[in-house]
């Protein structure tokens, strides 16, 4: 261990006392990694603060030793946001998890940045509130990663995104500074809003310690139903339509037959392992409308070929059906021992294209994929079932990636929909931006954070 | 000997298989209490394949973490991927006692006693069992409380003294004939492993699952002299140990001959069921063992699949709760089956126990390895059984029965609450139904 690191650990203890510093080996390897299984690299150093002062303190003491500093919540981040770099201080939130004021005459909760997304929904549930944004990862993520990826999620196509709910944060700026943005007022036009500008900025502009978030009355009724198609197109084509149609409902969810039987395999939920592709839909609201909505949703999926339509019984079966969708992901890597998911998201006019164009690239270079996705957003997560000891395969997937990053671009699309940049993305950023708005975001980073101290070597190449 | 090392031996896809994404996390109660990475699944996994890679030597910090890990495989019920957690963890320990990293000789000796000697002579561990149980009739051992002798004894031994169960003798083999045919024809004919821990502390549990199997239908078929299945030994690294247990069981019985082999404790049944995985390499024993897992089943599962038939007699108005055995649900996947057959029962009102899905801190012999996170996940779970408000508490492994008990026992709020195997309600009922038709017919 060098010398510096010694002292910044040392440091950090004296102030923070020896259980909440870490650097034995066996701790820097687990801090090595997020949910991108592929990429891999140990900090000099892991600390857990408990307040927002002694977050700044360890920016402070991560300043003085010219340290880089990664922030990190539960590490399931998706890009390699929270992998850190060579000699990095760890700032893990994840004890910073209390719920701090929730308050039912404003319709907001306030919560340390550390705190579990599905928390936060559950104790909002317990006063006839609702917190929507709902990621995949919602068991474990917590709400500061959550608001530094500006996570989406299975409702995201009625309910928005993660910055949709943010009214208000406290963030440690990379100066050791501590400043708030925004509050509770609904409608609020002070200034420049640098608090949309930290929703999404990846632990590269400040750490987030506090966020305040707009909560909204718990529908009072909902529909779940599953649709199974013989052709991926058809599953587009249902989507297009329903949109088409006026219709927004919480939930369009897609899954291809790949996906369909490693998650069937896990969860045990009778998704029909046969099928091409099914759609997980999802309405909710006051009662006759959900019973509309889901009417004309089950009848356009039939139009468009479905071979049939199931609506789940009560909560419990939709509650199943959901939370098998969420594994999707993972429930992948039971094929091939390494998974790479991309994140693309096209406007929605262009997704049957775009599925069909997936599959066409994955053949020719003779690569294993499953796809899923938000598809009712646009967004798709094609996901590559490999092994990274084949490096030949490896080299294919870069192909395959290159293609439908190119194709995503052309059609319109965006390189991440709710994952982030982070390591993964960067080598795009720049070809999806164009070189000013590329070098206006540099400026940002560099306004805000001039030694380049937190997070360096993300988003940017 | 980096060639030896069990780690580098395991296929490296089981461990590359986890991909990072942090789904068992929220199921993990080391996890849950240190909120440490390397406390979790995922960090554990990963240090694993570090050391499978060689990048990690076998460390005291290494060897402390897998001693801190329940083993209550609520990560692999969670885990998408299909992580196989429980294999990696005991080879992972297999390579800490190969490496001999921890532990001077006190610990050595403890461990030898007990598994090497204890666990797998069941003579001896019957004699032991009787000595015991004079022991603990006669008063001595409450004489011994008093004076305080139990302070002399070392943190290990003193934590494990307070918590010695009670042994109930007779023993199974006293209680259970060689072979026991039903009242009707026999429609089933299965061999009932009696356990040894089981067969010391829960004798009546066999006798219970006895009943239960000839009320159904199934002539019982009960070996006088058993072997522990050698499930303490696979889980604390002993795998040698562990396949030679396998072995003698398997010696015992010709499998063939049987519908079904009956556990009644969900730890032991979660190894008996990986018998041939055990003995994989092992070119006599393999294929006997392939069809005896095939023919394993938990009590529960058995009678469920069978149709268990439901006892005609109320007991009325009792409120019985159930904790899931950590290896029954995780282990075996058997969640529904105990549930099903306790709704069999007339009169008894069945409530949900919170968190009954996580571990109640005995797991083998962690309540002694670790005794200060065993007591804090007990008073956890006592929380949840005091909620309740039951007066019975069912659940279908002694271990757990064991801590549960041993927590009951001291917490005056649930000092009347009786923890039972759910076959004993059945039993009982079935009992019952027998002494009112009687003979004479009508009650
Ligand atoms: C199975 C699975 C399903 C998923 N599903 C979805 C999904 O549906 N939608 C979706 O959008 N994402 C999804 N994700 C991705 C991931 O869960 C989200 O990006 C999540 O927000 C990350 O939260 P975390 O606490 O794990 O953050 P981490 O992974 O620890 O960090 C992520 C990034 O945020 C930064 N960061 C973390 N906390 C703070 C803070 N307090 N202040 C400043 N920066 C911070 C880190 O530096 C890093 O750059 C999924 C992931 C998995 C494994
Ligand atoms: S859930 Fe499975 S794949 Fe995911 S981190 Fe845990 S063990 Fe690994
Ligand atoms: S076995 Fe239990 S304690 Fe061990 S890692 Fe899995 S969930 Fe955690």
């Amino acid at each position: 261990m060098s010398q510096t690191v010694v002292s910044l650990a040392e440091e950090l203890a004296q102030e923070l006392g020896v259980d909440r510093v870490l650097t034995a080996a066996e701790d820097l390897a687990v801090y090595a990694y997020d949910g991108t299984a592929a990429l891999r690299q140990n900090p000099a150093c892991v600390v857990f603060p408990l307040t927002t002062a002694e977050v700044a303190f360890c920016v402070q003491t991560a300043r003085r030793h010219r340290a880089p500093i990664v922030t990190r919540g539960s590490g399931t981040g998706l890009s390699g946001g929270s992998v850190p770099m060579e000699g990095a201080l760890v700032v893990c939130l994840n004890r910073m998890d209390r719920i701090i004021e929730l308050d039912p005459r404003n319709l907001t909760i306030e919560v340390e940045a550390g705190c579990i997304t599905q928390t936060i929904d559950e104790t909002a549930g317990k006063h006839g509130l609702f917190y929507p944004p709902d990621p995949g990862s919602r068991k474990i993520s917590t709400i500061g990663g959550n608001v530094a990826e500006n996570s989406g999620g299975l409702r995201g196509l009625k309910y928005g995104v993660t910055r949709d709910y943010v009214m208000g944060l406290e963030a440690v700026l990379a100066s050791g500074e501590v400043v708030w943005l925004g509050n509770k007022c609904v409608k609020d036009v002070a200034g420049y809003n640098l608090r949309d500008l930290f929703v999404g900025s990846e632990g590269t502009l400040g750490i987030v310690t506090r966020v305040l978030l707009k909560l909204v009355p718990l529908p009072q009724a909902r529909k779940t139903m599953l649709a199974s198609y013989t052709t991926l197109e058809a599953a587009g084509e249902t989507v297009s339509n329903i949109i088409a149609a006026k219709i927004i409902p919480c939930t369009l969810e897609f899954l291809d037959q790949q996906t369909i039987r490693c998650v069937e395999d896990f969860a045990h939920v009778g998704l029909p392992t046969e099928a091409a592709a099914v759609l997980i839909m999802e309405t909710d609201g006051h009662p006759h409308v959900v019973a509309e909505e889901a009417a004309a949703m089950a009848a356009i999926a039939s139009a468009c070929g479905a071979i049939s339509v199931r609506t789940a019984a009560d909560d419990a079966e939709a509650n199943k059906l959901l939370s098998a969708r969420r594994a999707a992901f993972s429930a992948l890597a039971r094929v091939r021992p390494t998974t790479i998911l991309e994140d693309v998201t096209v406007p929605r006019s262009e997704l049957a294209g775009m599925v069909a164009f997936i599959a066409a690239s994955a053949a020719k270079h003779g690569l294993q994929i499953g796809t899923f996705g938000h598809m009712g957003d646009g967004n798709l997560h094609p996901t590559y079932l490999t092994d990274e000891r084949n490096a030949d395969e490896m080299h294919r997937v870069e192909l395959s990636l290159a293609e439908i990053v190119d194709r995503t671009l052309a059609v319109g699309g965006t390189i991440t929909g709710e994952h982030g940049v982070g390591l993964a993305k960067k080598p795009y950023l720049k070809q999806q931006l164009g070189d000013n708005s590329y070098q206006l975001l540099k400026l940002v980073k560099g306004a805000l954070d001039p030694d380049g101290l937190l997070n360096p070597g993300k988003i940017f190449e | 000997m980096s060639e030896l090392n069990l780690l580098k031996s395991l296929d490296y896809s089981v461990l590359q298989q986890c991909m990072h994404c942090g789904m068992c996390l929220p199921t993990c109660p080391t996890y849950d209490e240190t909120k440490f990475e390397r406390s979790s699944p995922r960090g554990r996994i990963r240090l694993m394949r570090e050391v499978a890679d060689g990048r990690l030597d076998v460390t005291e910090t290494f060897a402390e973490e897998m001693s801190y890990c329940l083993g209550c495989l609520a990560c692999t019920t969670a885990c998408p991927a299909g992580v196989d957690y429980g294999t990696l963890l005991e080879n992972a320990r297999g390579e800490v006692e190969r490496r001999g990293v921890i532990g001077g000789p006190a610990r050595r000796l403890f461990r030898w006693a007990n598994l090497s000697v204890l666990f797998r002579h069941p003579r001896l561990m019957r004699a032991v069992g009787r000595s015991l149980w004079l022991y603990q009739k006669l008063g001595v051992q409450s004489a011994l409380r008093k004076l305080g002798v139990m302070k002399l004894l070392p943190q290990q031994l003193r934590v494990m003294e307070a918590a010695t169960p009670t042994v109930v003798a007779p023993f199974s083999n006293a209680r259970i004939k060689r072979i026991e045919m039903p009242a009707a024809p026999a429609k089933y004919r299965v061999a009932l492993l009696t356990g040894c821990v089981q067969d010391l502390l829960f004798s009546p549990i066999n006798r219970a699952t006895a009943d239960v199997l000839l009320a159904n239908g199934c002539e019982v078929v009960t070996p006088r002299l058993q072997y522990c299945c050698g499930s303490l030994h696979a889980h604390n690294g002993e795998l040698e140990l562990a396949r030679d247990l396998a072995r003698k069981n398997l010696d015992l019985y010709d499998v063939e001959k049987f519908d079904a082999i009956i556990s009644n404790a969900g730890g032991c049944g979660s190894h008996l069921k990986k018998y041939a995985e055990l003995l994989h390499h092992d070119s006599q024993y393999h294929a006997r063992a392939v069809a005896w897992d095939r023919k394993v089943r938990d009590v529960s599962e058995w009678l469920v699949e069978i149709g268990c038939r439901a006892p005609q007699s109320a007991a009325g108005g009792v409120r019985v709760t159930y904790d899931a055995s950590c290896h029954l649900l995780h282990g075996q996947k058997i969640a529904a089956q105990p549930l099903a057959l306790l709704k069999l029962l007339p009169g008894v009102d069945l409530v949900p126990l919170a968190e009954s899905d996580w571990c109640c801190g005995s797991a083998g012999v962690y309540s002694i390895t670790q005794p200060e996170q065993s007591a804090k996940l007990l008073g956890r779970k006592l929380e949840h059984i005091a909620a309740t408000g039951a007066s019975v508490l069912a659940s279908g492994n002694p271990g757990c029965l064991m801590q549960i008990e041993n927590g009951m026992r001291r917490d005056p709020r649930l000092a009347h609450v009786r923890a039972c195997h759910p076959v004993e309600l059945l039993a009982e009922a079935y009992r019952r139904e027998a002494s009112r038709i009687g003979p004479g017919g009508a009650e």
